[in-house]
């Protein structure tokens, strides 16, 4: 009792004092409850970013040997009878010896190139040897001396490609046992190439193709690099952004701003939203039937990917970008009306420039994630083999058939040649670097434009 | 009910600038605004008080159409500027706003510099030549809205990067540039301190002069110390409209004296 009576205003069936320095069970239970619910958190943040150490460490693994290739460097006489009859320099002349022709001259090279370096020749037939290096190598050697018609007569020394399996020996990925039931190498190549490696003909760089040049044959993954892809898919990406970037704006300005509010409108919001969540490969059919089969704009162009990635793309921008007008606070909009603005300078002057940061991140994870889309792109023939190298593919731009980097990374995966794969796995940290790049870019963006009002 | 013949001899002596004639107010189904009927004179200040609720606010916003901005709202009646029509089809409400000026409860200064702020009025209405006209707009409203010597030094830094009293006078500043007729106050001090309220206070009794000031309140000592006339809303109803001295000291209706004493509200 001396407890209610010391303090006025107690309830009369107070229950005893407890002390501050005890908790009782209510108090126990409620923090229990909390580290439980923190240790959730805690073990689904670990497990997320296990798996993405997982996929990052599986990506660079598989990924970054489709950077280096093995190249042999060959010293090829160029046989004036051989590639140049009458003598004069003729270009046209000298272009009707077809890359059969320059084969004897390589395999001559190659054979040359053994005995110089002292290295025994196992190989019953003579032409064995050019199993050794890529199949693109009399191709290289044939530009070379399209190129330079003096060089004819000289010795030159080429830097070739290695074959992919010769390449996959070095990586791994091949073995003497994994040759017993393969035709296209022997046991013995793989000896020479180790002599080779050993003198210093052959070593493994960092191979620039892969990045910049054109999808090659299946026969020839060696040769395959991304760079084709890569301006399919920055012409795709420069049309999503310029069409869908005015038309989502426009779009959701007036949705947002000026758009009585009444049926109509909702069934339109709703809709939007629900095309937000419409699976990519339904877009494509969609292009495929209006763009290409009613509009008969040419297949595989660039134009029409980008057209139909600026259908997918739109609902997400117009999302964003009503999302970041509505977190615009209506006190500026009252302020500007407030001063005999119209709505129209209360949305551009005020209301625009605050929700610009968002808008812009919008529009930029938009166009990150137009870039990873591969589904409608097989749909609309963006899968083609283009392995004309970059000046000749790009020449004719947004309607000359092109490839996408998500869609070429598709194809190689598909391909039979294990080589493939590891170029499949190339591919797609160049794509990530891509999306990185984009994504920082959004970020960056986001902080120039970002107030604080 | 209130004493009818001295209030508008008043009103005769000094001229009405606004008129309500029964003016109604829908928002959806929910009968905000219920025949009001209000003669609001030109250079005086004309106070608007009621419990929340009570539709002072709305009714302010109707002065200048704001509420066209609310698309359930709808005005009935009419509500006369000068003798002309306010809803009248023919009536720009971009036109109306810059003869009828606003300050809100909340400060809303534009993220821009403290020029910009004063200056984004007068540059849409065309009412600055050239630039330096329009510096002197700027300094003539910022003097008005009694903030100049605090900020003549850093007219470029941002205007939100001011104190909330001096934010609200810049509102007002802003709101005196374009040259109204009629300045609307919405609450003006109901985020400010007391001695910031003091400061708009007194700026609000100068303001008086030159311009016709209507100011919603909740504060019926504020009422008293800045308004000549003062409007009693409750319910939606105008109730009682009168002399501020009268309606404070002998109230003619007994819900207003309820109101006033702290019986209701």
């Amino acid at each position: 009792m001396t407890d209610a009576t010391s303090t006025p205003g107690a309830m009369p069936h107070a229950a005893p004092k407890s002390s501050l320095l005890t908790l009782d069970s209510r108090v126990r239970r409620r923090n229990a409850a909390e580290a439980r619910f923190r240790a959730y958190g805690i073990a689904a943040v670990s497990v997320g970013l296990i798996f993405l150490v997982f996929l990052l460490i599986a990506i660079f693994r598989n990924g970054i040997p489709a950077f280096t290739q093995t190249f042999i460097s060959v010293p090829v006489e160029l046989v004036e009878e051989k590639l140049d009859k009458t003598g004069n320099r003729d270009i046209e002349e000298i272009k009707k010896v077809s890359t059969f022709g320059y084969k004897p001259l390589l395999v001559d090279g190659l054979t040359t190139m053994l005995a110089d370096a002292g290295i025994e020749n196992p190989f019953e037939k003579p032409a064995d040897v050019e199993k050794l290096v890529s199949a693109s190598a009399v191709g290289q050697i044939r530009d070379y001396v399209i190129s330079h018609p003096d060089a004819i007569g000289k010795t030159v020394e080429f830097r070739v490609l290695a074959s992919s399996r010769v390449d996959g020996y070095f990586k791994g990925r091949v073995t003497r046992e994994s040759l017993v039931r393969d035709k296209n190498l022997d046991a013995e190549h793989l000896d020479v190439s180790d002599a080779l490696t050993e003198s210093g003909q052959m070593k493994r760089s960092f191979n620039w193709a892969f990045i910049f040049g054109a999808d090659a044959s299946e026969s020839r993954p060696e040769q395959a690099g991304i760079g084709v892809s890569m301006i399919g898919s920055f012409f795709m990406m420069l049309v999503v952004l310029f069409l869908s970037l005015p038309i989502g704006v426009a779009a959701s300005i007036y949705l947002e701003e000026f758009a009585p509010k009444n049926k109509w409108t909702d069934l339109i919001e709703v809709n939007i939203s629900n095309l937000a969540a419409v699976p990519s490969i339904v877009f494509g059919i969609l292009g495929l039937a209006v763009f290409i089969q009613f509009v008969e704009l040419p297949q595989s162009a660039p134009l029409v990917g980008g057209l139909v990635l600026t259908l997918m793309t739109l609902p997400t921008i117009i999302i964003s970008t009503r999302a970041s007008l509505k977190a615009v606070p209506p006190s500026i909009r009252d302020a500007a009306l407030g001063v005999g603005a119209s709505k129209m300078q209360s949305v551009f002057h005020h209301v625009l420039p605050l929700a610009m940061p968002g808008i812009l991140t919008g529009t930029i994870i938009g166009l990150a994630q137009a870039l990873g889309e591969t589904a409608p792109l097989l749909l609309i023939g963006m899968v083609g083999f283009i392995a004309s190298n970059a000046p000749d593919g790009i020449a004719a731009g947004f309607l000359s058939p092109n490839s996408a980097m998500p869609a070429q990374i598709y194809e190689w995966a598909k391909r039979a040649d294990p080589a493939y794969y590891e170029r499949a796995w190339g591919g797609i940290i160049i794509l990530l670097a891509f999306l990185m790049t984009m994504n920082i870019i959004a970020i960056i963006l986001r902080r120039r434009f970002e107030r604080r009002w | 009910m209130y004493d009818a013949p001295a209030s508008e001899q008043k009103v005769n002596q000094k001229s009405t600038k606004i008129a309500a004639n029964k003016v109604q107010v829908f928002y959806g189904d929910t009968h905000a605004i219920k025949d009001v009927d209000v003669q609001i004179e030109d250079k005086t200040v004309t106070a608007f008080i009621g419990p929340s609720g009570c539709g002072k606010s709305t009714f302010l916003r109707c002065l200048n159409r704001m509420n066209d901005t609310i698309d359930v709202c709808r005005v009935k009646g009419e509500i006369l500027l000068d003798g002309e029509d306010i809803y009248d089809p023919k009536v720009d409400p971009v036109q109306l706003r810059a003869k009828v000026g606003m300050v809100f409860q909340k400060p809303n200064p534009f993220p821009k510099s403290i020029y910009d702020n004063i200056a984004y009025g007068p540059r849409i209405h065309g009412l600055a030549k050239n630039k330096a006209d329009l510096d002197e707009i700027v300094e003539k409203s910022l003097r008005r809205g009694a903030i100049w010597n605090e900020v003549k030094d850093r007219l470029h830094a941002p205007g939100t990067g001011l104190s909330g009293g001096q934010q609200q006078r810049l509102c007002i500043a802003r709101a005196v540039a374009t040259e109204p007729e009629v300045l609307l106050m919405d609450e003006p001090c109901s985020a400010l301190d007391p001695i910031a309220t003091g400061q708009v206070e007194e700026l609000i009794d100068e303001l008086r002069e030159n311009y016709s000031v209507v100011i919603v309140t909740h504060s019926m000592q504020q009422a008293a110390r800045v308004s000549q006339k003062t409007a009693f809303f409750h319910l939606g109803n105008l109730v009682e409209y009168g002399e501020t001295g009268q309606i404070f000291t002998n109230p003619v209706d007994p819900r207003t004296e309820s109101y006033i004493t702290g019986r209701i509200g």
